[in-house]
């Protein structure tokens, strides 16, 4: 019964710790007046998802390799 | 009024209690997690014309793509795209016949914003003669630590329909009755982006894929040693109906200090059919005179051969599962790119923010290292033609508009 206790304690503990550190986003380590480089449209990893989506697809067709490039592309029988 | 204490009802899970400091930190979790938010992507129009030329195939095709906010918390998007393919491919020559086919695609996607909770959906549907997909997608991205960090989960649902043409005595192409097979794909997403300092940030990505059902191209051949005429003969592939793949990527993006980004990505890649591949790739992109952005890329990858997979089987029924697909050989390809973006304001349409004109080209060369060119088989030998070579241009051209 106590190490359940303590466990259920713990485990609230963890919890709380882990929602709460939003709670520690007051003071980032990067100020939001300090993004101004990154808020740059040259700074977007998909800059015109149009075409990155179209050169994922013709890879996508001539590999074996596909996945975890954040794009989602439809199925097709495209070899 | 006087307030009475409410009599204590028994507990109907008698466990144990939490003491109050315990009960004080949930309940601060529970206030405190949805309060975190993140950004709906901009408004904007698309039109692209796409052309791929290598291998003696040419596809090309128009894309549209529009996005619009519906009030605060609600953007939707929809798409159209068209693949008009004239192939007379290696694979073609060797075992089917050159042909002429339209693939269209439409989507339709949906995204949601509450708080900092990024609630996305979407639906894509392909056909084309011979092979009917229809995907669906969902995903939650949240931006938490001060916005410092997004953190995105997502799962998409394919169903496909493979059809086989055939060509009838009177010249009319048509899908063979006796053929019609499924596949299912299911997908499963992590992505965490996290700012790292002003001008860098990083993304990882990990996907988890399973695919059941008819896999193969059913065009396809396998090749065997046989004796007389070319010293092979031609059978249909056999591949296994399941594959699970794991695929694991980080990209980093580095703002530069005279106005320029350089990115840098690894994807490593493994299936259960035995393929693993390495993908690198470095970016560049450098606005000048104040309308032009250009880009620069250069891309390798490399995979190793399934273990179905060979060139040229010993003999009939090797082994379980054969494949000869160019996609399941070892190969290496490196692959060049650049771009030309123009910004510019389009006179009397103050509805529009801003507007670009795209300029994409890129080289493609695959290097396969088991995948022969068995046209040559008469003059070489089966089993000693040359190593098969692609080489492939590729073009886009777009116009996108902000609004």
């Amino acid at each position: 019964m106590r190490t359940t206790l303590k466990l259920t304690r713990t485990l609230a503990a963890a919890v709380a710790l882990v929602a709460l550190s939003g709670c520690a986003a007051p003071t980032p380590w990067v100020k939001p007046y300090e993004r101004e480089h990154l808020a740059d449209p040259i700074m977007s990893f998909n800059r015109d998802p149009i075409s990155s989506g179209y050169v994922e697809h013709v890879l996508e067709t001539r590999e074996g390799a596909h996945g975890a490039t954040g794009a989602v592309g439809g199925g097709c029988g495209c070899n | 009024m006087q307030l009475t204490p409410r009599p204590r009802r028994a507990r109907a899970h008698p466990g144990p209690e939490l003491s109050p400091f315990a009960r004080t930190l949930l309940a601060l979790a529970v206030i405190t997690a949805p309060a975190l938010g993140g950004v709906l992507p901009e408004d904007r129009a698309d039109v692209m014309w796409h052309s791929y030329d290598g291998g003696d195939i040419t596809v090309t095709g128009p894309e549209v793509l529009v996005r619009k906010k519906i009030g605060d918390n609600l953007s939707l998007s929809a798409g159209y795209y068209e693949d008009m393919i004239s192939s007379a491919s290696i694979d073609v020559k060797l075992s089917a016949s050159p042909y002429h086919e339209v693939r269209k695609q439409e989507n339709y996607g949906i995204d949601y914003l509450h708080g900092k909770t990024t609630y996305s959906a979407g639906y894509i549907h392909s056909r084309e003669p011979d092979y009917i997909a229809d995907t669906t997608y969902y995903s939650v991205s949240q931006d938490m630590f001060g916005d410092l960090t997004t953190l995105t989960l997502g799962y998409r649902r394919g169903w496909d329909q493979v059809f086989r043409d055939i060509k009838t005595p009177d010249g009319i192409i048509e899908n063979d009755p006796t053929f019609h097979e499924r596949a299912d794909h299911h997908g499963y997403s992590l992505s965490l982006s996290q700012i790292l300092t002003r001008n860098l940030i990083v993304n990882f990505n990990y996907e988890l894929l399973t695919d059941q059902g008819y896999l193969a191209n059913p065009y396809r051949k396998i090749r065997y040693l046989s004796a007389g005429g070319l010293g092979f003969t031609l059978a249909d592939q056999v591949y296994p109906n399941t594959r699970t793949s794991n695929a694991a990527s980080v990209q980093l993006k580095y703002y530069l200090p005279w106005h320029a980004s350089l990115a840098a990505q690894y994807r490593f890649f493994r299936d259960t059919w035995g393929i693993v591949a390495n993908t690198t790739e470095l970016d560049y992109t450098l606005p000048v005179w104040k309308h032009w952005i250009f880009d620069g890329s250069l891309r390798y990858y490399e995979q190793t051969h399934a273990d179905f997979y060979s060139d040229l089987f010993p003999r009939a029924d090797y082994q379980n599962y054969m494949a000869r697909d160019r996609e399941l050989a070892a190969f290496h390809s490196y692959m060049a790119g650049a771009g030309a973006s123009y910004q510019f304001q389009v006179p009397g349409a103050t509805w529009i923010n801003r507007s670009s004109a795209n300029l994409n080209v890129e080289h493609l060369l695959i290097d396969y290292s088991d995948f022969r060119d068995a046209l040559l088989a008469a003059e070489y030998g089966a089993g000693r033609e040359p190593l098969y070579r692609l080489n492939a241009n590729i073009f886009q051209v777009f116009v996108s508009i902000w609004y």
